[in-house]
């Protein structure tokens, strides 16, 4: 332990901790704002605050340091230890930065889609959900990554079922026995690794795991881990949570969840995975990511393929996103620095892309009062922006050239082109999932502007307080398509970092 | 059960107890078995045995819901306030030894027992709400059904002492 020093406070040595700490106080604080408009102005500071904090973090590990924080003073492999490198730094930009982006937008769709009386509950859930998945990002620790994913996991049901639809209640049930289910599992895994190492931090489990790897225990923690990290995260066959709770949520909940919740399960996948079974050569021949590559395959097709029978908007943009997930979980599967890559720039381009989609769909949702496909007819002339902006982003969902979507698929093709035969066959499939895209979007493009408009009542182009956030995200789907020097650069340092290869 | 005397003169002699109880639990988790969680479940089973015994409506209007809400809220506070405090004092968070600049084993001390007491707090707190939330809605699945009774009933319903 180290004793106290008399230094005085120092915001930048303790950015780890108020990462985590600033969200958590601000919620409880939260609930006490009861006047108009208090609780969300609070966590829109707050999340500016996060943000701020996540950016600097970013800034500091870039160069491949490693920030080591010890939680109270215990020094790890004792105590919790908060240990950001460049992999996780990225993940909590893009989890903060939705959430930073997801508030401004939210205030109209939160007054329209939840009773008023409920709003300090709500943007205290919201506050709890982004200090949880900044939490399970940040730790070190295996049994802090739980604990953190009971706090995010908790807020999210609420955050699921604060709406009025009542379809949100049995859709926020379902994820609250799947999540409880999956988090099970991840903690069964951690206690076999517990009882097999009797250590809890990441780093250190890493080293203490070689003369014990070969033993049925830690294969079995593994299989706990994994299975229950890809339920959360809604892997095929794993994800019938996911649509409806995202379908029937308010809109700004399906912004904020769709673009951060399944990445940051991935990024945990990533570091088990990674980080502890990594470099453990009775894994070899057991290649857990691999085993997870057929999932994949059968993830983004059923995904693309489903969605095309959607008649609900939002439930077409979930199951899309189960196809994406798919894409990720492809490119970890495929291994090596180009497949890791793929897959961890797609976690920062399907946030960008599926939040703007989820903003439009919202957007629509608040003028025209339905999500049923047939009632979007010539909403393309009646709101312009927003079908335009809806346009632009499902071009990225597709991967047209000069779009993010482009990006991910471009390494996601060029690591499986390295893996021979399969590799030419998983290259065909994700070519023909993205032609499934392109189904289900031009359904939308078709009743957006080729159908007229229904006369019996008026809709109106959405608040302003609305588009400025979507398109901010739209220009940012090309921005970072065109330059991919924070998003690629970043993505292949963090797969450098997992790999352990130096660049 | 309003009716029964002995439950009543029973409960009126235990719930001082129980509630001191709960306290010495908080309050001597430092030096025995104890601490926040069990406290707070004890103290509030003590709450909770008021208005299995008295009824919700007079169990609400000691403990109301506002104050339970803020204290749940205000518990958590007590908690991370602590770390805050310990980080304002240029110590990690929570890291209970700057608490006492002269002694850090003070500090430490000093530390768990508010913390403990922050935990306490919001574990009792949830716990009645968690009871409130359940018992307030037996009454209005009761209140409905009597409602749909009423209009068949009511000449029944009129003749009987309520």
């Amino acid at each position: 332990m180290s004793t106290a020093a008399n230094a005085g406070f120092s915001l930048m040595a303790n950015l780890p901790a108020l990462q985590v700490v600033v969200p958590m106080v601000a919620a409880p604080i939260c609930t006490f704002l009861r006047f108009r408009n208090g609780p969300w102005a609070f966590a829109l500071l707050v999340s500016a605050a996060t943000f701020w904090i996540s950016a600097n973090l970013l800034m500091q590990v870039l160069g491949g340091d490693v920030i080591s924080y010890e939680m109270g003073g215990w020094a790890p492999p004792f105590g919790i230890e908060y240990r950001v490198d460049t992999i996780n730094a990225f993940v909590l930009l893009i989890v903060s930065g939705v959430s930073l982006i997801a508030l401004p937008y939210a205030l109209r769709s939160v007054e329209r889609e939840v009773p008023r009386d409920k709003h300090h509950l709500f943007y205290a859930a919201w506050l709890l959900c982004l200090c949880g998945m900044l939490g399970i990002t940040i730790t070190g620790d295996a049994f802090n990554i739980f604990v953190f994913l009971e706090i995010s996991s908790l807020s999210t049901y609420m955050l699921l079922a604060s709406g009025r639809d009542p379809r949100a209640l049995t859709a926020a049930f379902q994820y609250l026995v799947l999540g409880t289910l999956g988090a099970t599992f991840i903690l069964i895994g951690v206690g076999l690794l517990y009882i097999m190492t009797g250590t809890l931090n990441i780093a250190d489990l890493a080293e203490r795991l070689g003369p014990v790897s070969d033993t049925t225990s830690v294969r079995a923690a593994a299989a706990f881990l994994t299975v229950g990290i890809a339920l959360k995260f809604a892997l095929f066959p794993a994800h019938f949570w996911l649509p409806n709770g995202y379908a029937y949520s308010p809109s700004a909940v399906g912004v904020f969840l769709s673009a951060t919740a399944t990445k940051v399960s991935i990024y945990v996948l990533l570091r088990f995975q990674f980080t502890v079974f990594g470099d453990i050569p009775a894994f070899a021949e057991l290649d857990f990511a691999t085993l997870l590559l057929p999932f994949a395959v059968v993830a983004f097709l059923v995904g693309s393929t489903v969605a095309i029978f959607q008649t609900d908007l939002k439930r077409l943009l979930a199951w899309s996103s189960i196809a994406q997930i798919g894409y990720m979980v492809a490119g970890i599967g495929l291994g090596g620095i180009d497949g890791l890559t793929a897959g961890i720039v797609h976690l920062f381009n399907h946030a960008v892309t599926k939040a703007a989609l989820f903003m439009a769909a919202g957007a629509i949702f608040l003028r025209v009062g339905s999500m049923h496909i047939d009632k979007l007819a010539g909403i393309g002339k009646t709101m312009p922006f927003t079908t335009l902006a809806f346009v632009l982003a499902g071009l990225s969902l597709i991967g047209v050239p000069t779009t993010v979507g482009f990006i991910s698929k471009w390494y996601l093709i060029l690591a499986a082109l390295q893996h021979g035969a399969t590799g030419y066959a998983i290259a065909a499939l994700v070519l023909a999932s993205s032609l499934l895209a392109v189904i289900y979007v031009w359904r939308v493009v078709e009743v957006a502007y080729f159908r007229e408009p229904a006369t019996n009542h008026e809709v109106t182009e959405a608040p302003l307080s609305m588009l400025l956030p979507l398109w901010a995200l739209t220009i940012g789907c090309f921005y970072f398509g065109l330059e991919t020097g924070y998003s690629v650069d970043i993505a292949r340092a963090a797969a450098q970092s997992l790999l352990g290869v130096t660049p | 059960m309003i009716e029964h005397l002995v439950p009543r003169i029973l409960a009126k002699l235990l719930i001082p107890f129980i509630l001191l109880f709960g306290l010495y639990v908080q309050f001597h988790g430092d030096f025995g078995p104890g601490g926040g969680f069990q406290a707070g479940v004890i103290f509030a089973a003590g709450i909770i045995l008021y208005a299995l015994i008295y009824g919700l409506d007079r169990a609400r209007s000691v403990v109301t819901p506002g104050l339970v809400s803020f204290l749940v809220a205000l518990g958590l506070l007590i908690y991370a306030g602590v770390g805050v405090a310990t980080l304002l004092l240029g110590a990690e968070f929570l890291n209970y030894n700057a608490l006492d600049s002269h002694d850090p084993v003070h500090g430490q001390h000093l530390g768990i027992l508010i913390i403990e007491f922050g935990v306490g707090v919001t574990v009792a707190a949830v716990m009645i709400t968690i009871f409130y939330q359940f018992a307030g809605r037996l009454k209005i699945t009761r209140e409905l059904e009597c409602d749909e009774t009423d209009d068949a009933d009511e000449e029944e319903m009129t003749g009987s002492p309520r």
